[in-house]
């Protein structure tokens, strides 16, 4: 009579992410075109942050170039849609198969780079990312007869379907599909690190010996939530390229990248939640930041660089402050809710935030 | 055949540099089994430093001495006030709060000085001097090879010959033995990094000159070289970092000169890969690494 458990917890996940999906959704009626923008930017932020932070918390791998892998997904999008509109294919099914090839190209460079990872120890992985990510408009130039070097590739414009275009301007559908999008890899990514593979990532992280001694297949693990990973990195990096219609390595360099370790080490590593505040706050602050510098009657440069590097520096101060004195996050902070099945047994390494990240 | 030799002597300097910036990786990894992600920022400052003192001054040599000094300084303060409170065995950690000083630094740096690229003069001629008809070494890569060899020669003797060099190699092989034995252990990790930036900041004034000039950003890509040479060179071996460095000195010179500028990071990713794939601990490391 009663379900199966995980399927039972499955099918919740499923039905908690789909309300927030549509509560999001709803919530872009409140909000005028240009935070419209910002909110679908942020959803984009946020498939990478929270594939990041699953990467980082859950399987303990540090991964400096996840902005490479959003590239790889805006870079895929980009020439399948611009293939596909060649052929004269539009509307959905070109955003699916140009997302599922963003997907694809993301993930096989994640498998790529969780093959090395199964083999390294975390700084020398982490080496190996921040390599990957400077190498991104090296890339773009040696290519360029494909990729355009600098310049990026440029998509055709997707508008409103027509069923809706008396109702909502084009920033807010762009909004609903970069939310919709993320929704269904947030939700998925939960499912994910609830279950067998989530698990495994854990005692891999926090004993691979021990893990390898039960049964546990290591080097498959660490590529398996690299993979998980990229795929959601690449998904982000589709999305964005759908919203600004363009995809180019300056989107893509290392302080973005590093923007999104700040993301996943403020919201708190290893939590959904902490991903969300800190794409919220990656996108926002430099925003306020700006807005905040302009209200002072100062010279145009100085607030030109004021603006450009206060929003790093605050980052960079919190990332330090953050690991060093709140190690749980900006949503550690807040109270949770204990694990529904583990709330007996009151074992913090079965939690889903990490003690510590150790670098087996 | 003249085209590859120039490149061959040319990649040997800048080798140089890359294995001197290695060694300060080497430094501080030997000290605290830590990567230091924030090396590249912390001898940017000094770089800065000494240019602002070379530009009031007049003289290089003040500038570099200066910069020099900034450089230790960088390294005290960075250990001294962020670095000490690392947990041991996390390097993770270590990394993620290297990588907040380094956003920190940038953006002081790209606050002060803005971000365009302000070329730094050289002390010698940096046009090649012409051996039988055939282009090699400018005066100024020479001094760079020499300088770079005669400070690892001297850190050889220091770590050593010397008493200092002693008390560092025990504070970082058995803290626990050499407090016991009356080894300022914490004292001796603060020298480690001092010594490590003063090393790399005159890594970095040494590199700028020959590239684009100095810029918020100058010494991103020499990080990631001296972190290849480190990881070719094995973390533990000093001479495994001079070998390192040569190499990929010559290596990304060749990959410069035959493919073009842009071929570089995409060089040192394929190198790195391979290297970390086919020899973990490194080419040039004869013993396994030890664990952190």
């Amino acid at each position: 009579m009663s379900m199966n458990p995980r399927t039972h917890s499955a099918a919740r996940t499923i039905a908690i992410g789909a309300a927030l999906t549509v509560l999001a959704i709803g919530g872009t009626f409140l909000l005028d075109p240009y935070w419209n923008f910002q909110l679908a930017t942020i959803a984009a932020t946020l498939c990478a942050a929270a594939g990041l932070t699953i990467l980082l918390g859950h399987s303990g791998q540090l991964s400096l170039g996840h902005a490479a892998l959003m590239a790889a997904g805006g870079y895929g999008y980009a020439l399948t849609v611009n293939a596909l509109t060649d052929a004269g294919i539009v509307g959905l099914p070109r955003f699916l198969i140009g997302l599922i090839a963003a997907i694809a190209l993301a993930g096989a460079l994640g498998w790529l780079l969780g093959l090395a990872a199964a083999r390294l120890r975390g700084p020398y992985l982490a080496g190996v990312t921040l390599a990957l990510v400077i190498a991104v408009p090296a890339v773009a130039t040696v290519f360029s007869g494909v990729l355009r070097g600098d310049q990026g590739l440029q998509i055709a414009f997707e508008p409103v379907p027509e069923f809706l275009s008396t109702l909502i301007a084009v920033e807010q559908w762009q909004a609903w599909v970069a939310i919709a999008v993320a929704g269904v890899v947030i939700t998925w990514l939960v499912i994910l690190t609830r279950g067998r593979l989530g698990l495994r990532m854990r005692a891999v992280r926090d004993d691979e010996i021990a893990a390898r001694l039960g049964g546990v297949h290591a080097g498959r693990t660490k590529v398996a939530a690299f993979v998980v990973s990229a795929v959601s990195a690449g998904a982000g990096g589709a999305v964005l390229c759908f919203v600004t219609q363009s995809v180019s390595p300056g989107a893509y360099t290392l302080a973005f990248s590093l923007l999104l370790v700040v993301a996943v080490v403020l919201g708190g590593l290893g939590r959904i939640g902490g991903a969300v505040i800190g794409s919220v706050l990656i996108v926002m602050l430099p925003w306020l930041i700006g807005a905040a510098v302009g209200a002072f009657s100062l010279p145009a440069e100085v607030q030109q660089r004021l603006a450009g590097n206060l929003p790093l520096l605050v980052f960079g101060a919190l990332l330090v402050i953050v690991m060093l004195v709140i190690p749980a996050g900006l949503a550690g902070i807040l109270p949770r809710r204990a694990p529904r099945i583990r709330a007996a047994q009151a074992d913090a390494s079965e939690s889903t935030t990490p003690r510590h990240i150790t670098e087996r | 055949m003249d085209r590859l030799l120039f490149l061959f002597a040319t990649g040997l300097a800048r080798g140089a540099v890359f294995a001197l910036f290695a060694l300060s990786l080497v430094l501080i990894w030997r000290a605290a089994r830590m990567i230091n992600f924030a090396q590249g920022a912390m001898a940017l400052v000094a770089t800065y430093v000494a240019f602002a003192a070379t530009a009031a001054t007049g003289s290089y040599w003040i500038g570099l001495a200066i910069g020099i000094l900034a450089g230790a300084a960088t390294g005290w303060g960075a250990e001294r006030g962020v670095m000490r409170f690392v947990p041991h065995g996390r390097p993770l950690t270590g990394v993620i709060v290297a990588i907040g000083l380094v956003m920190v630094l940038q953006a002081v740096l790209g606050f002060l000085f803005g971000p365009q690229f302000r070329p730094m003069r050289t002390p010698f001629d940096d046009s090649p001097i012409t051996v039988g008809g055939i282009p090699l070494l400018s005066p100024y890569d020479l001094f760079v090879l020499i300088t770079a060899l005669v400070i690892m020669a001297g850190l050889a003797l220091l770590f050593t010959r010397t008493s200092l060099g002693l008390q560092l190699r025990a504070a970082a092989f058995a803290p626990e033995v050499s407090r016991i034995l009356g080894v300022r252990v914490s004292r001796m990790v603060t020298i480690g990094w001092v010594l490590s930036s003063a090393v790399a900041a005159l890594a970095a004034m040494l590199l700028v000159p020959t590239e684009l000039g100095l810029n918020p950003h100058a010494t991103d890509m020499l990080f990631v070289y001296a972190f290849a040479v480190a990881v070719v060179g094995g973390l533990d071996s000093p001479a495994g970092a001079l070998l390192g460095g040569l190499t990929v000195g010559v290596a990304m010179t060749l990959v410069t000169g035959y493919l073009g500028a842009t071929a570089a990071p995409i060089g040192v990713l394929v190198l790195l890969v391979v290297v970390l794939l086919i020899k973990p601990g490194g080419i040039f490391s004869m013993k396994e690494v030890r664990g952190a």
